[in-house]
């Protein structure tokens, strides 16, 4: 049946079964591949998004289930504070390696700082042990993260 | 693995010495159409003589445009682990241009234009990258530059030696006239290659020891950057497959009423082993593919268990193996030894379980196949198409792409060869994505090994022999099977003495295949990481029943090895070695030679009363020669421990009915950052050749925690994973 779902700020009319998982839409039928596939169950979180803000494993996400919430996926992310500062971190820490696993990465770090401008580590394992990295990138994830909350108030949206 | 067993064989390891470099590259240079000059590179290689006489093609290696930009066609793929920045910095280096006034390209399929040195075909493995191509990178921008600088002194009418060249512009003698890369192109494309090719002295270096910045990385960060499942074609469909769950077995009957019904789903594809879903997206194809009720016809193997894999393993383990090193007598050296220690240490099956699962799309047409894909050996998946289609090899085209992730999964090609058999059948272009689970219960298994060592100490307690039995499947045999000679897998007995200096040694191998359709292959650290975890292990059990300190007793062995030294004392110094630990803690070390540098590690660890390890902190030292990018090398410190203590903590695949019983992340347990320790990388400043960096941060992980668990417990961990059993209320 179809569906109209608002990512990035855009409506998109799309045509699918109502279990058709998210990452699937965006992939295949909107040709939006920074949101990766990983797992395909929940437990990598390569496939991350935000769903009116909340990070958001869109491989176990039905889009009968996302209503009009707002989708934000890395495509956009730079626009909103936290992803901005996140990626800066990114960038700037030399974080990736192959890179597949970051736009999850960032994606759920990005949730976590627009929610806690200052996470301390237990922050940031709850908030980051649901995305797998297999280049272990780990230790420069956690410098990223913090150095990102170091670079000011997360919270005003740019300008 | 690879490059120390042919380079040894064939020639030298390229170094920094003059000597070494007059052996230089192959160029070729030419006008690009349209104007510009373009590079080729090629190397003799015993038996690959031609691609000496005919390596030019256009395109090949390194474009400039007239506009200026420069092109890198890399040879050597990116997985992660920075390569497209060491190569780039190489040539950037010698070229006068900064690594951000250029640009880089996958290669096409190719083995004469992209050879990698040490292996004499076009593959990315085995840490060879930088060693393989250290010095012929270096001599393409070298000889580009003096090129350019030649066009420049021809239009001037002046000495090409009082030229010189900046960030891409060459400048005369006043400073006042230049010329642009670009501006000098096409008429440098007319220059001949110079015959003599001098590099930089190492004290003249800008780029190679900085840490640069990695070239690609902005993508990685927005989004933006291509693997191959990101492949966009008009009128793609999505497929996902299902192969025979038991190793070996076919696909018997097949109802698939249920799966056409499945809204998106377009056609079903059988191969004798397989069934494929092709829909408009995967949503659709996954559950078409669940919708399918299929029978298999499971084969000699449906009954095969771990119990009896690891049986024939042990069985094979007390066979005399084939000798892969011998030096004294050994059986003197044990004779005359006032103590003989022997041990069984094991190491699971394991998967790969990149984050990027596999995946291939596949156009195939009456007159030509094109396939997009990461893969680590571009020429071998152009060949599986060719042979798969019966299209001559030209006709078939690779376009490479970033790998999320290889860590040797990607030096097979079973999963592209499987994909155009199903393409075949399929009008118009099909990608292929294997689900978690596919990807994890048909991989390439790193082998179970079963190995005996066994030492003759003397009254001191200092092994006067040692023996050392591998027993497990042989990879060599399989993916590159000239170099399976005499019985012995290089690979499997690589650094099976670590770097120590036995007086009587010996290195046998028993070869045990799994059952037939269980394949195995490399895994990052291939040999060195199976051999460092029974040698360090074992080196551990010994210096503690010498009641000597582990690091002191590494140290007496290492007499003939000063580089080995200097990092194990090094990692000493600065992980606090020696200093007390709480209760229920620990340090362990590891020392390893492998793929060219000298690396230890230090692991604290704790244990809880319910047997749970807790890895805090790793310490590393390491000399791995001249450093190219040493932001990289950390990089790849940082992430080999990670990798590594994933295997050491939960990594294990296991067989029941024929099946690999793991299936997704749950099951097959990977590390999470809440488990990463604190990681501290010393790079030793050395001038020697350099050593291979993608994968001995792996290989010394899991020896430096078990070791470390002996410290914190007293219990001696023989066997992979960790069995946190053994452990509890120690």
């Amino acid at each position: 049946m179809p569906y109209t779902l608002k990512i990035n700020g855009t409506d998109h009319q799309v045509d699918g079964d109502s279990d058709t998982p998210l990452l699937w839409v965006l992939r295949n039928v909107l040709e939006m591949t920074g949101t990766k596939f990983g797992c395909g169950a929940a437990l990598c979180g390569a496939c991350t998004v935000h769903i009116d803000g909340v990070a958001t494993r869109s491989c176990v996400t039905e889009i009968d289930n996302v209503g009009t919430a707002a989708i934000t996926t890395i495509e956009a992310i730079d626009a909103t504070p936290a992803g901005h500062k996140i990626q800066k971190a990114w960038l700037d820490l030399e974080v990736v390696q192959c890179g597949y696993c970051q736009s999850g990465q960032i994606m759920s770090a990005s949730a976590l700082l627009a929610s806690n401008p200052k996470p301390n580590d237990s922050d940031i394992d709850d908030a980051m042990s649901g995305n797998i990295c297999r280049c272990g990138t780990y230790v420069r994830i956690r410098e990223a993260i913090k150095q990102a909350a170091l670079s000011g108030n997360t919270n005003e949206r740019r300008g | 693995m690879f490059f120390d067993h042919i380079m040894t064989a064939s020639e030298p390891v390229e170094g920094t010495n003059p000597q070494d470099l007059s052996r230089r590259a192959f160029l070729r240079a030419s006008a690009a159409t349209g104007g510009g000059l373009l590079m080729s590179i090629a190397r003799p290689f015993p038996g690959h003589a031609a691609a000496e006489a005919d390596a030019f093609a256009p395109n090949a290696f390194m474009r400039i445009a007239p506009n200026g930009e420069i092109s890198l066609i890399m040879p050597q793929i990116e997985m992660g682990q920075g390569t497209y920045t060491s190569m780039s910095m190489l040539i950037a280096e010698e070229l006068e241009v900064g690594l951000d006034q250029i640009r880089y390209e996958h290669a096409p399929a190719s083995d004469k234009l992209y050879t990698n040195p040490a292996l004499g075909f076009q593959v990315t493995g085995g840490s060879t990258s930088v060693r393989g191509f250290y010095v012929s990178l270096r001599q393409a921008g070298a000889a580009a530059r003096m090129m350019l600088i030649a066009a420049a002194a021809d239009t001037w009418h002046v000495d090409p030696a009082s030229c010189k060249a900046q960030r891409g512009v060459v400048s005369d003698a006043s400073g006042k006239r230049h010329l642009t890369y670009g501006q000098l192109a096409e008429k440098a494309a007319k220059q001949p290659v110079p015959a003599d090719i001098p590099l930089k002295p190492n004290k003249d270096f800008k780029l190679i020891g900085t840490p640069a910045k990695r070239i690609d990385v902005a993508g990685k960060v927005n989004g933006t950057a291509m693997y191959g499942i990101d492949a966009k074609l008009p009128g793609m469909k999505i497929a996902t497959v299902a192969a025979c769950p038991v190793f070996g077995g076919k696909l018997g009957s097949l109802d698939d009423s249920a799966a056409k019904a499945v809204k998106g789903v377009r056609q079903i594809v059988r191969i004798e082993n397989a069934v494929a879903v092709v829909a408009d997206h995967m949503g659709a194809a996954k559950k078409g593919l669940e919708a399918l009720k299929i029978t298999w016809d499971e084969g000699a193997n449906a009954h095969a268990s771990q119990t009896d894999i690891v049986g024939a393993l042990e069985a094979a383990s007390h066979r005399d193996g084939a000798v892969g090193k011998s030096e004294g007598d050994i059986d003197a050296g044990m004779k005359g030894a006032a103590k003989v220690v022997e041990a069984v240490y094991q190491l699971p099956f394991l998967a790969h379980a990149a984050m990027e699962p596999l995946n291939c799309t596949v156009h195939v047409r009456k007159d030509a196949c094109d396939i997009w894909v990461g893969t680590q050996v571009a020429s071998r998946a152009q060949a599986t198409a060719a042979e798969v289609t019966g299209l001559p090899l030209e006709q078939v085209n690779i376009h490479n792409h970033l790998l999320g992730g290889g860590f040797g999964r990607r030096l097979d090609i079973d999963s592209i060869t499987q994909a155009v058999q199903l393409a075949k059948q399929v009008d118009g272009p099909v990608k292929i994505i294997w689900t978690r689970e596919e990807d994890i219960q048909h991989d390439v298994y790193r082998p179970y090994y079963y190995d005996r060592l066994r030492a003759g100490l003397d009254a001191s307690g200092k092994p006067i022999a040692f023996h050392h039995r591998v027993a497990g499947s042989s990879i060599v045999a399989r993916w590159i099977p000239p170099l399976f000679k005499n019985d012995v897998d290089f690979d499997a007995v690589e650094a099976a003495a670590g770097p120590y200096d036995f007086p009587n040694l010996l290195i046998d191998y028993v070869r045990q295949e799994p059952p037939a359709g269980m394949t195995t292959g490399w895994w990052r650290g291939v040999g060195v990481t199976h051999n460092a975890f029974m040698v360090e292990g074992f080196i551990d059990e010994l210096a503690v029943g010498a009641g000597k300190d582990p690091v002191d007793y590494r140290r007496s062995l290492l007499g003939k090895s000063p580089r080995a030294k200097a990092v194990l004392d090094l990692v000493a110094e600065k992980s606090g070695w020696g200093k007390t630990m709480p209760s229920g803690s620990g340090r362990g070390v590891a020392v390893l030679l492998g793929f060219g540098t000298y690396l230890a590690q230090v692991a604290e660890v704790s244990v809880g009363k319910d047997g749970q390890p807790r890895v805090t902190r790793v310490v590393c030292a390491l000399d791995c020669g001249v450093v190219v990018n040493p932001d990289t090398v950390k990089a790849q410190v940082e992430g080999g421990i990670m990798f590594g203590l994933a295997a050491a903590l939960y990594g294990e695949i296991t067989v029941k009915d024929g099946r690999v019983e793991q299936s997704n992340f749950d099951s097959y347990q990977v590390l999470r950052i809440n488990e990463a320790p604190a990681i501290e990388v010393h790079i030793i400043d050395s001038q020697e050749k350099p050593g291979g960096m993608g994968e001995p941060g792996t290989s010394a992980l899991a020896p430096a925690v078990v070791n470390a668990i002996y410290a914190a417990t007293g219990k001696r961990l023989r066997k992979l994973p960790i069995n946190t059993d053994e452990l509890k209320g120690a």
